[in-house]
């Protein structure tokens, strides 16, 4: 049985570094091998997303075979809107049985963002609770029900935290909550406002919390001042502080995107000497080709190997 | 109490197309009160067909009667040889009375007069809101009496979720986030330890008819039966 890349990397006491692939909208395989391309060799493990902003995409397990195929270690996102506790642990059965090993555990966004606003979404079970579902699969070898796995699935579980959203106090419970149900390690929104992130982080430090769980923090580079303005006004959860669109409306606007990558070297670097913070989650969303130069300028190449 | 909205007319009146007498039954319980099937209602819906179907040519007859519940045989009977004489029924009580009244006469075609919506409350005059989908496993009691199943998008159990946005749900600005709401109504109360314990997956029971026979009930039967 391979061991995943990521815990292997992470319990190594390295400071983690893993990408992020949105499958296309169709069966196009090129499409992922093109993204892929700019992934090998520079990140630790990449998030596949599972319909993303609730649009109808290539299946996360079946893009996550062909990014395996690419090269890549791939970090199976599911999230509960979609299908029920049935569909969801044959899904992770097969997910295993085809040799992935990590996944991220989502409520994913509610289905009136998407193409399909008619439909039902699921939510049978919450991200709390699937994250105790896969634990429950590999700790104990069984379903939810109780009844006995025959081989179990022994994944590498991982959750979200959004440090951002209100009620800001109880957000480090919730963080406590996902590591009692069972989270390995945690990937945050993506991040800008740097002191709410410390301040997080310090609060979870202080509980004992990040001694139990990896943290990985999100980091996406701001590709243009539309692209922050947009951030800070549409996203839902999204904290853009002012300093962050000044910044970038301070500069030419063909320097807009590297001033972006700037900022996101700056607050890797950061990160690296957080204490509390063992890695970086970076969302270069639709942007994947920059992710050899972002690497490169945020000194985390050569990945390590272990 | 059961919320309903009525039908649009334009479907109602296609529903009747080849009805020359028809019966609009209102029910003076739930969707009376949110004004959508008591008697107002009735009248309202049948002078409505009485012009667009004379406007057509194709005049109809219409009857009208309401009851206190259609949701209860007690009451039902009211129609009972009444309803004979018709040769279609509109039924403007909740799904629930449309359905009784449909088994009562199984040889009358009964036609949904309302759109029954949710289980609610009555905020004002003319404004409800939904408070309770009858999930069948209540547990309000963790979480402050305010009911994510029905009020968070996302139905969830141990949120909020990374959505939420000063206050509000993340799909709609004016939608209170029902996480956002039990968090602080839990925290003024000291009672955040009851939300910090992980909800287990619920115990969906509404995914198959469900009846319920209190325990005086089954014992009265088996008295009957000795
Ligand atoms: S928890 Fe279930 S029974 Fe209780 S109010 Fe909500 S939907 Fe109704
Ligand atoms: S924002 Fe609040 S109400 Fe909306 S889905 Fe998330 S937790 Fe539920």
């Amino acid at each position: 049985m391979t061991e995943s890349n990521l815990k292997k990397i992470l319990d190594a006491g390295h400071f983690a570094f893993t990408g992020e692939l949105g499958p296309p909208r169709g069966a196009n395989v090129a499409a992922i091998m093109e993204k892929a391309k700019f992934l090998v060799g520079n990140v630790d493990s990449v998030n596949i997303t599972d319909n993303q902003t609730a649009m109808v995409r290539m299946s996360s397990w079946g893009a996550s075979l062909i990014a395996m195929q690419a090269g890549l270690e791939p970090n199976y996102q599911m999230v509960c809107r979609d299908r029920n506790r049935l569909a969801m642990q044959a899904d992770i059965l097969g997910a295993w049985a085809h040799g992935i090993r990590n996944m991220l555990c989502l409520s994913g966004d509610h289905q009136q963002f998407g193409d399909h606003p008619q439909s039902k979404g699921v939510f049978d079970i919450d991200s709390m609770q699937l994250i105790g579902m896969v634990r429950k699969m590999r700790d104990e070898g069984k379903f939810l029900s109780g009844g006995d796995i025959d081989d179990s699935p022994k994944m590498f579980i991982g959750a979200a935290a959004n440090p951002f959203a209100e009620p800001f106090d109880w957000r480090v419970h919730r963080l406590a909550k996902k590591i009692q149900a069972g989270a390995d390690f945690v990937q945050t929104q993506c991040i800008f406002n740097m002191d709410k992130m410390r301040r997080w982080v310090q609060q979870a430090n202080d509980m004992g919390l990040t001694e139990k769980v990896y943290i990985l923090a999100g980091v996406t580079p701001m590709k243009s001042l539309g692209m922050a303005r947009y951030m800070k006004l549409k996203v839902p959860g999204m904290d853009v502080p002012d300093d962050i669109i000044d910044r970038i409306k301070g500069v030419d606007k063909k320097k807009q995107a590297d001033e972006g990558i700037r900022i996101a070297c700056e607050q890797i670097q950061e990160f690296k000497e957080m204490k509390g913070v063992a890695g970086v989650h970076l969302m270069a969303i639709e942007w994947e080709h920059r992710v050899p130069e972002i690497a490169e300028r945020a000194k985390v190449l050569p990945r390590p190997k272990v | 109490m059961i919320v309903a909205e009525r039908k649009p007319f334009q479907e109602i009146k296609d529903m009747l197309k080849d009805a020359k007498k028809v019966l609009t039954v209102g029910c003076g319980t739930c969707v009376a009160v949110c004004l959508a099937g008591g008697s107002k209602e009735v009248g309202v819906l049948n002078a409505e067909l009485k012009i667009a179907r004379k406007l057509e040519g194709k005049p109809i007859e219409l009857g009208a009667a309401t009851v206190e519940r259609q949701c209860d045989r007690e009451f039902l009977a009211e129609l009972d040889g009444v309803i004979d004489r018709y040769d279609a029924v509109v039924s403007m009580a909740c799904g629930v009375g449309i359905q009784f009244l449909a088994e009562r006469y199984p040889q009358i075609p009964v036609f949904p007069g309302v759109n029954t919506t949710f289980m609610g409350a009555n905020q004002d005059v003319g404004w409800y809101e939904e408070r309770c989908r009858g999930c069948g496993t209540c547990f309000l009691g963790i979480t402050g009496g305010i009911c994510p199943v029905t009020m968070c998008a996302k139905g969830l159990q141990n949120g909020p979720c990374g959505g939420t946005n000063n206050g509000s749900c993340e799909i709609n600005q004016d939608q209170p986030c029902a996480w956002q709401a039990i968090y602080e109504r839990l925290a003024k109360q000291g009672r955040l330890a009851s939300i910090m314990a992980i909800c287990p997956p619920t115990d969906w029971r509404n995914q198959i008819p469900r009846t319920i026979v209190q325990p005086g009930y089954a014992k009265r039967k088996q008295l009957l039966a000795k």
